[in-house]
């Protein structure tokens, strides 16, 4: 930022005097169909926000186009509602532009594992901090059931017929494998466990992207009661590392191990829900910072008038 | 050299050196413009020559003008630059060449035709056999390589090539050498210092060649610069445009290289730190556009940037950014198209784009430098018109302006510097982001909004706060809002001069990078007896208005353009002002050599066109 800009430089900011509400928070009613996953997953984010008690005016919620794309509409804070596929880029501009606001990303699979494939995979090379949650439905919900990058094989879509035959991506493995620093997994019929989820997302310095299965009553019902166990199925947990040197702890997860995130994520349906992957890594943000920090050192508290004139002077 | 031409052809030196030494120098002559090509591969470091008399001449306050040709592969392939040296004002690279510099036999077939007869050809008579039965030109081979090698110890193969032949033409011209030194200096200083020693050592080897026993030699006449002017720069079209988007305070952007508009990333990338900003290599264009607008809604003047196919992938962003109104700069550095069509030749093709490229009703602004030095002040200027009517602004520059490198006054950045601010003050409690009866300015993130609702920023059809709807009045209220603001925009807009009288015969219309060329067309045209003026858009939507009175003035409205006549027979801005003023007077005259039009050319087709315009009515 150059000087006469003026943006507060920390992600810090201090708390606001009111506190802040679910009132206060509380936009448009959501236009979701009754029963939709997605209502479970916006009332988490309400709660983990209260708590949080971050300054209104620095939450920012973003995302592209899809049902739980429209998540910005119902938050009331400052936000924007992008294109098919593109939030995680538009969202990385928000984020790099400005360290003191909180970046938080909204989408479904379609948006952000086939569209939008390419941008996650780059955003989380670049480490984007930012938190993203993806609202997995294994179904394309507002273009009214087509398959989507996350159906299983066998799902009969109004483009397949007779069932998908294309393979699923594996949301975790892709993740893994591209570099995001902070990777996992919930149900949105598991509000306990969202919120806590999105908590070590929003604390983690780095891109944070949480799978959060969110059935779509509409078009996939049931499709996640094996992992519902008020439907008879299994919410099967990942148990983390304490680092308490028992003998139990060996064979618990080591968030920092990449290779045995792999391993847990080729789990079958339903697999596991938790933390898969937790590291440290420099953030874009961090690193463009230094750069751009040692940059201006050099130039000893020149002006950008100064800095352009010494450029032309040099081209005389 | 237009007002002196070269002699009576000099005996042509067929074997070298053909010096002898009983024959006195010839003399010196005075010129004031010279059009020199150099001709060789793209490795050669053809360009840096070029670059070097261009800097010279613009510390001279003389005028310059260069074009180049790069191939499009990467290593090697025939390459030329051309500069063009002039007292007075320069306005084209130059029909013609005066001299023609020939590192190799197909540098000397390809290039031959573009000398001017009784023109000087300079070769390297290691490499090249001229055909001296041609009467035609002079002849003088030079053992560039050999001599070069012999002048740097035989160790450098062919490098130095170049700085041997800026020596031979720094003799030719009687240039400065203190001043050639320096920029030497200025260049390879930073290396170590062998790499400058051998530049100087080639040089003066190119310097010390006898070549003033073969040819007369020349000098420019001193050109005087304009009382109170202040020192000249030079640098290329897409410096101009980066610079120029620093001055308007742009400190954010993002982008996907590709020829020519990648040096605009280039530059940017590494200056912007500087300024305490970022540019942002993405993984592609769809990425780098939803790059600029996130930097955008976080309240910045942002930019993208593209060629052709790039252009193409960010337009469905660019639809996003009229909807939401949101300021972005979008700099489209035109190539032969369509798809990857000619990436390193100049077109003009991509106008339509810009104006109507995307779905649905999608307004923005188009503006189109017409020199490197007004690359600079547009630049700044589409900064200025993003911000203050929240819209998408495209520049429209071409493969022409961005390689070309011009001498122009040094801007006064004192009175230009934009430093950018963000508005994060409390906005009112009921703030709207739409408002119907103003145009929209944006809140960021980081505002408060008192009690208030927070704007949404949307891309659905909205209501003034941003909500979505699918109200028919309500897009009809909203579509109107987005296109009023370019109608008001327009008011603002100056009607260009003409050039020339204001009433005649013909008035030449063009845009772009097509001002220099049109311009000496008129002097010719004017100069023979005839009566044509010109005049020059460089807001081409929304268009200036009063243009209409304009063309009252003339019997015929061509439009100059390097694009295709279309189905209909007219080029993309000739069908624009013809949809715009209904005037069947307005005609066309387009080519798609993917070439920068020669002045011949524009006056051979303006009569071509009008004969045949004649025949239609
Ligand atoms: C460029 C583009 N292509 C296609 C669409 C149509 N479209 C809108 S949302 C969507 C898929 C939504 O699926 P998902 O991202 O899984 O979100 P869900 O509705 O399931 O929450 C599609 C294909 C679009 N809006 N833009
Ligand atoms: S269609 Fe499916 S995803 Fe969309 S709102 Fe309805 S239930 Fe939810
Ligand atoms: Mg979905």
């Amino acid at each position: 930022m150059s000087a006469e800009t003026t943006i507060p430089a920390s992600s810090q900011t201090p708390a606001q005097p009111d506190k802040l509400t679910k009132k206060a928070l509380t936009a448009d009613h959501p236009t979701w169909c009754p029963g939709c996953g997605d209502f479970a997953v916006l009332s988490s984010f309400y709660k983990v926000l209260e708590k949080k008690n971050l300054p209104h005016e620095n939450i920012v919620t973003l995302a592209g186009i899809g049902c739980s794309s429209r998540f910005p509409y119902f938050v009331n804070g400052h936000g924007a509602h992008f294109i098919h596929g593109r939030a995680v880029p538009f969202s990385s501009g928000v984020s790099l532009s400005r360290p003191d606001l909180h970046v938080f990303v909204f989408g479904g699979d379609g948006d952000g594992y086939s569209i939008g494939g390419n941008h996650l995979d780059h955003g989380a090379r670049k480490n984007i901090k930012l938190m993203y949650v993806i609202m997995d439905n294994f179904v394309y919900g507002l273009t009214k059931k087509q398959t989507s990058p996350t159906s299983p094989i066998g799902y009969k879509s109004k483009t397949d017929p007779t069932g998908a035959i294309d393979r699923p991506v594996n949301p975790i493995k892709k993740l893994i494998s591209n570099g995001a620093t902070f990777i996992a997994r919930t149900h949105a019929t598991n509000p306990a466990h969202m919120i806590q989820m999105m908590e070590r997302g929003m604390e983690h310095n780095g891109f944070a992207v949480i799978e959060c299965l969110s059935e779509c009553v509409e078009f996939y019902p049931g499709a996640f009661d094996a992992a519902n166990p008020r439907k008879g199925g299994a919410f099967n947990l990942i148990d983390e590392k304490k680092w308490d040197g028992t003998a139990e702890d060996e064979a618990r997860h080591d968030v920092t191990d990449e290779v045995a995130a792999f391993k847990l994520a080729n789990e079958p349906f339903p697999g596991l829900f938790g933390v898969f992957f937790d590291v440290d890594r420099p953030t874009k943000n961090q690193l463009e910072k230094k750069w751009i920090d040692s940059s201006r050192e050099k130039l000893a508290g020149k002006s950008d008038l100064d800095i352009l004139q010494s450029t032309f002077d040099r081209m005389k | 050299m237009n007002n002196a031409p070269v002699g009576a052809p000099t005996t042509p030196s067929s074997s070298l050196p053909v010096v002898s030494d009983d024959r006195a120098e010839k003399r010196q002559q005075l010129i004031n413009d010279a059009v020199i090509r150099l001709a060789g591969n793209s490795q050669d470091g053809i360009q840096a020559i070029g670059g070097f008399l261009a800097r010279l001449a613009g510390r001279s306050a003389q005028e310059v003008m260069t074009y180049m040709t790069i191939p499009s592969t990467i290593s090697g392939g025939p390459s030329i630059f051309q500069v063009r040296i002039g007292s007075g004002e320069v306005l084209s690279a130059g029909d013609e060449a005066d001299f023609l510099v020939a590192f190799y036999q197909h540098s000397y077939k390809d290039h031959i035709s573009f000398l001017k007869k009784g023109g000087i050809v300079l070769y390297d008579s290691d490499h090249v056999q001229p055909d001296l039965a041609d009467k035609n030109y002079i002849y003088v081979g030079v053992p560039m390589t050999g001599l070069t090698v012999e002048a740097l110890g035989g160790t450098a193969k062919d490098k130095g090539k170049n700085i041997f032949v800026l020596g031979l033409l720094a003799k030719i011209f009687d240039l400065d050498v203190t001043k050639l030194e320096k920029l030497m200096t200025e260049r390879f200083g930073k290396k170590d210092t062998s790499v400058l020693n051998n530049a100087l050592m080639a040089f003066h080897a190119g310097y010390a060649f006898p070549v003033g026993n073969i040819i007369d030699l020349y000098k420019f006449e001193s050109a005087e610069a304009r009382p109170g002017a202040r020192a000249q720069v030079t640098m290329d079209g897409n410096q101009a445009i980066a610079y120029g988007l620093l001055a308007g305070g742009v400190r954010y952007g993002a982008a996907y290289p590709i020829t020519p508009w990648t040096t605009i990333m280039e530059t940017l990338r590494s200056e912007l730190p500087k300024y305490g900003g970022l540019f942002v290599q993405c993984e592609d264009e769809l990425a780098s556009v939803s790059m600029a607008l996130g930097f955008a809604f976080a309240g910045h003047t942002a930019i993208t940037g593209s060629s052709g196919p790039g252009i193409s992938l960010k337009t469905e962003a660019i639809g996003w950014a009229s909807m939401a109104e949101m300021p972005l700069i979008v700099v489209n550095i035109q190539r032969g198209g369509p798809s990857t069509g000619l990436p390193t030749n100049v077109e003009q093709s991509d106008l339509n784009q810009a104006i109507f490229g995307g779905h649905g009703d999608s307004p923005r602004v188009v503006l189109a430098p017409q020199s490197v030095e007004d690359c600079f002040y547009i630049a700044i200027e589409a900064a200025r018109i993003a911000r203050k009517y929240s819209t998408p602004v495209f520049i429209l520059s071409d493969a022409s302006l961005a390689t070309r490198i011009e001498a122009f006054e040094e801007p006064n950045l004192k009175e230009l510097m934009i430093n950018p601010k963000i508005d994060l003050s409390p906005r009112e409690p009921n703030f709207k982001p739409y408002p119907l009866e103003k145009i929209t300015q944006h809140a960021p993130p980081g505002s408060k909004i008192p009690e208030g609702q927070y704007p949404l920023i949307t891309g659905l059809e909205h209501d003034e706060l941003g909500h979505p709807t699918g109200s028919p009045k309500l897009h009809l209220a909203m579509t109107a809002k987005r296109r009023n603001k370019l109608r008001v925009l327009a008011e603002e807009i100056p009607v260009p001069e003409v050039y020339g009288p204001s009433e005649g015969n013909i008035l030449l219309v063009g845009w772009g990078s097509t001002y220099g060329p049109i311009r000496e067309a008129v002097d010719k045209s004017r100069a023979t007896g005839d009566s044509v003026s010109s005049i020059h858009l460089r807001h081409i939507h929304p268009l200036p208005n009063g243009l209409e009175k304009v063309f009252e003035g003339f019997n015929h409205v061509l439009v100059v353009e390097m694009n295709d006549e279309g189905v209909y027979g007219y080029g993309q801005l000739a069908s624009i002002l013809r949809a715009r003023y209904c005037n069947p007077k307005i005609q066309s005259v387009t080519k798609t050599d993917g070439l920068n039009y020669k002045v011949r050319e524009i006056l051979d087709r303006t009569k071509a066109s009008l004969e045949t315009a004649l025949i239609k009515r």
